[in-house]
């Protein structure tokens, strides 16, 4: 029996994507209905209290804070995001691939030289407090990083490339011929942003804002580096029990409620895109 | 207003990174204060052990995994895209899932894999992990181009005699190198930058660059950070600046 071309050239990847990642995914929801073993790991015996234990009011905080971080962190990106992105895709063809590529490169640069580069900006010795004092605005050192106000510049900062990127491409198919209409039509700037440009530019704004609240709420490296120990994420919270704690139940439990509330905002989301 | 405006984003996100470019060329050791220029740090760089292994790692895993990412992706996009299937799309949804769902769930689901099934944490595991992060990429990647490429051009080989394998490695292949080789970069760039899923199945002797540093910035910061910084930045700039090059190219037989 021959077996089809086809076949033969998709079963390779299709085995391995199974394999390392279909049983994967499959494994984390099978952990988070079970007990820890007596050395970390896992022992196979129901449990159903990991996701009771999510509710305690210190979790329960943590996922608080989260929600509350990233989704400022995309309500900012946002913001920032479209002035850049309109003067991005009103400019002359040529320059447009320049300008993304421009946005590209500190996106592709690696996330801890990028959080060092905060570190070095914002420490008691750093830059930013060397400026501050040398301008007579404070005495000493002021305490920026190691702050919630750090983690959210540091969320915003490292996400604001990916929601530029899909807000840009909504945004340069708008046709030129509608804002002239708009403005022959007597309509303000401001009338004209809010009923002409913002309601073709939802489907890369809801896109940019998926993709940031997405990358926020998972981001354990930013938290960690910015915010210190008294400001833990979810993200850290996982890490910190599959990799200290080794509680990969709890962990696994902590994981796929994440992925909840993931779940939630992405349609919060698509609700709001279709709602304004 | 609003080219300003636009600059001053740009600023923003350039200005961290060039300012640690500038001050690893600073000779005083603390802060922010400039002590003159130095090449120092980079020669420190050169003779640290533990950074030159963690390159040299990866490095290593970066060439293998995306080679292999590139050989399977290649195929995946190869077989869903070329054959006849009665739901193309089931296989489309399979490939996708794994670009659109956050790497923190990779990371933890390897690590389980791992850890449940006994398999020590070290290069092999961090393999795994690259190449799997990879695979969907590069099928991407070579699914668009392929999309773009005029089925007919193969069927015109066929027709005029050649088999199937002549006609993929004289036609098809040719066109699709430029994909091919924009998807390899790509994944190069990705395994070389990855820190998510290396943190979680790396092993106490497979520590990669990435890990490195964070371990560096974690316990002891020292000039020599804003140095690999440097290093870092100029090589991703250089690896992004290829792919994206190699995947505009105009060829003629794309429509």
């Amino acid at each position: 029996m021959r077996v089809p071309a086809r076949v033969r050239l998709l079963a390779p990847p299709l085995a391995w994507i199974g394999v390392f990642y279909v049983v994967p995914l499959l494994l984390i929801l099978a952990v988070s209905f079970v007990s820890r073993g007596a050395y970390g790991g896992v022992s196979w015996t129901p449990n159903w209290g990991n996701y009771g234990r999510i509710f305690d009011s210190l979790y329960g905080a943590v996922f608080f804070r989260s929600i509350v971080l990233s989704t400022a962190a995309t309500a900012a990106c946002a913001l920032l995001a479209f002035p850049v992105s309109w003067w991005m895709a009103r400019s002359p063809k040529r320059s447009q691939e320049t300008l993304l590529l421009l946005v590209l490169i500190p996106f592709w640069t690696n996330i801890l030289v990028r959080l060092y580069a905060w570190m070095f900006l914002l420490s008691g010795a750093g830059l930013l407090n060397s400026a501050l004092q040398a301008l007579g605005l404070t005495r000493g050192p002021v305490d920026i990083l190691y702050t919630r106000g750090a983690i959210l510049l540091g969320l915003l900062y490292g996400n604001l490339p990916l929601m530029i990127l899909p807000l840009y491409a909504s945004l340069e198919r708008i046709d030129k011929s509608l804002l002239e209409a708009a403005r022959d039509l007597y309509a303000s700037p401001a009338q004209t942003l809010f009923r002409v440009i913002l309601p073709l530019a939802k489907p890369g704004l809801a896109a940019g804002c998926i993709l940031v609240f997405t990358s926020a709420l998972c981001d354990f490296a930013t938290p960690d580096l910015l915010g210190g120990a008294k400001n833990m994420l979810v993200g850290n919270l996982i890490q910190q029990q599959y990799l200290v704690a080794r509680d990969w139940p709890f962990g696994s439990a902590l994981s796929l409620t994440q992925m909840l509330v993931i779940g939630g905002g992405l349609l919060l989301f698509r609700r709001l895109e279709k709602a304004a | 207003m609003l080219a300003a405006a636009g600059w001053a984003t740009l600023l923003f996100l350039y200005m961290p990174i060039l300012v640690v470019l500038v001050f690893s060329f600073n000779a005083s050791q603390y802060g922010a204060r400039w002590g003159g220029f130095t090449w120092e740090w980079y020669a420190r760089l050169a003779h640290n052990q533990n950074i030159l292994r963690a390159a040299w790692n990866s490095l290593l895993i970066g060439v293998v995994s995306s080679a292999l990412a590139t050989v399977l992706g290649t195929m995946a996009a190869l077989a869903v895209e070329r054959f006849r299937w009665a739901r193309p799309e089931l296989w489309e949804g399979f490939f996708f899932i794994p670009i659109v769902v956050p790497e923190l769930m990779m990371a933890i689901g390897f690590l389980l894999l791992f850890g449940v099934f006994g398999f020590p944490f070290g290069l092999g595991t961090l393999l795994l992990g690259h190449t799997t992060l990879n695979l969907p990429i590069v099928w991407l990647i070579v699914r668009a181009r392929l999309k773009k490429l005029d089925p007919r051009l193969e069927e015109a080989a066929l027709d005029l005699g050649a088999t199937p394998w002549t006609a993929f490695w004289r036609v098809t292949f040719p066109l699709l190198s430029p994909a091919i080789v924009g998807g390899a970069l790509t994944a190069f760039a990705i395994s070389i930058d990855d820190f998510v899923i290396s943190f979680f199945v790396a092993g106490p002797n497979s520590t990669t660059l990435p890990i490195q540093i964070y371990s560096m910035l974690k316990f002891s910061i020292s000039p020599e950070v804003n140095a690999l910084s440097a290093v870092l930045f100029v090589a991703s700039m250089v690896l992004v600046g290829a792919a994206h090059f190699l995947q505009d190219r105009k060829e003629g037989y794309v429509h």
